[in-house]
């Protein structure tokens, strides 16, 4: 793995699931890690910066808040990057992967209802002229959980 | 599950990301208008109901050095989709694993699964594991590993008139063999 600092990888091990839930958070987490809620701070800053951490807060199932569906669209390789600058652009989108497939262009839509979410697809169709095919989901099986990292 | 305005847009907030401030939660019962301790004793409720699945560290695994990411889908009659779906979410590797409506005929695959790894034919070797393990030989299958990334951040569930988490999420974009 890309080596990050030890305290980095200590709350990155500990705390994916269940943060401490007390008015300071940060200074429960220093203690369990052994380091002091200035450095758990400031590394958790860093992490943003570098892009590890996206950040730090809840992870809510699928359609417990609002609606969303996942993407999927052929786009010409010429036109790659533009269509895939313009979907992203929207408040909307939260992932946005190029992959290798025909469909070559994969995001997550998620809105207040699917009202919003039908909004979203059906501009991103009429801006780009290409087909946006919508992949609801139907049952979870697993969701995030969480990721066990092999630091070795 | 029943969730009142005030718990949706906690949960909005809290799925936004806290700030990296001492009293982060008391930060975030600014935005939604109640007080620290509800705040918290609200997020406690919610945790325990499910409706927040975890609280933490949300990471990006590209930057982590998981660069070999495969989404692998197939295509299951119905009255199997869901007992395959079930095991084959108890396999480690896998980090999500649903079942979605297709699109035919562009998008026959009904079973999905990531997994996120180092090593593409780590990866590659995985995904042959579950299709020997599962008996998934005779179905319909493809795999596609992603090649850039142009957006990752937490969902956006605000709605218009309602607060928004004081930290606006970024994004980065990022290219990268995989």
């Amino acid at each position: 793995m890309k080596p990050q600092s030890r305290l980095a990888r200590a709350l990155i091990d500990r705390f994916q699931r269940d943060m401490p839930l007390e008015p300071r958070p940060f200074d429960a987490m220093a203690r369990a890690v052994d380091s002091t809620p200035a450095d758990v701070l400031a590394t958790l800053g860093e992490m943003q910066e570098t892009g590890t951490l996206s950040r730090i807060g809840a992870v809510v199932p699928p359609g417990v808040l609002g609606a969303s569906t996942l993407a999927a669209m052929e786009v010409p390789e010429e036109r790659l990057d533009e269509v895939a600058d313009h979907v992203s652009t929207y408040a909307e989108v939260n992932h946005n992967y190029e992959r290798e497939h025909a469909l070559n262009l994969w995001f997550v839509v998620t809105a207040a209802d699917r009202r919003g979410v039908d909004d979203v697809l059906a501009r991103i169709e009429r801006h780009t002229g290409l087909a946006v095919l919508d992949l609801p989901l139907e049952r979870a099986y697993r969701i995030d959980l969480g990721f066990d990292v092999s630091w070795s | 599950m029943e969730l009142s305005d005030v718990d949706r847009d906690l949960l909005a907030c809290a799925a936004n990301g806290l700030a990296l401030v001492e009293r982060p939660f008391a930060a975030m019962a600014h935005d939604v208008g109640l007080g620290e301790d509800e705040t918290i004793a609200r997020l406690r409720a919610l945790k325990d109901s499910g409706a927040i699945k975890r609280l933490g560290l949300v990471v990006r695994h590209r930057e982590l050095g998981y660069r070999a990411n495969a989404m692998a889908v197939w295509d299951l009659p119905e009255d199997r989709v869901d007992a395959v779906g079930q095991r084959m979410a108890a396999f480690p590797f896998v980090t999500l694993c649903y079942r979605r409506r297709r699109a035919p005929p562009r998008w026959p695959y009904n079973l999905f699964a990531m997994i996120h790894g180092t090593d593409r034919a780590v990866v590659t070797a995985q995904i042959a594991g579950l299709v020997a393990e599962l008996g998934l030989g005779e179905a319909p299958q493809s795999v596609l590993f992603s090649r850039r990334r142009y957006k990752q951040r937490g969902a956006n569930y605000a709605r218009a008139g309602h607060p928004v988490s004081r930290q606006e999420a970024s994004w980065t974009s990022s290219t990268g063999a995989s």
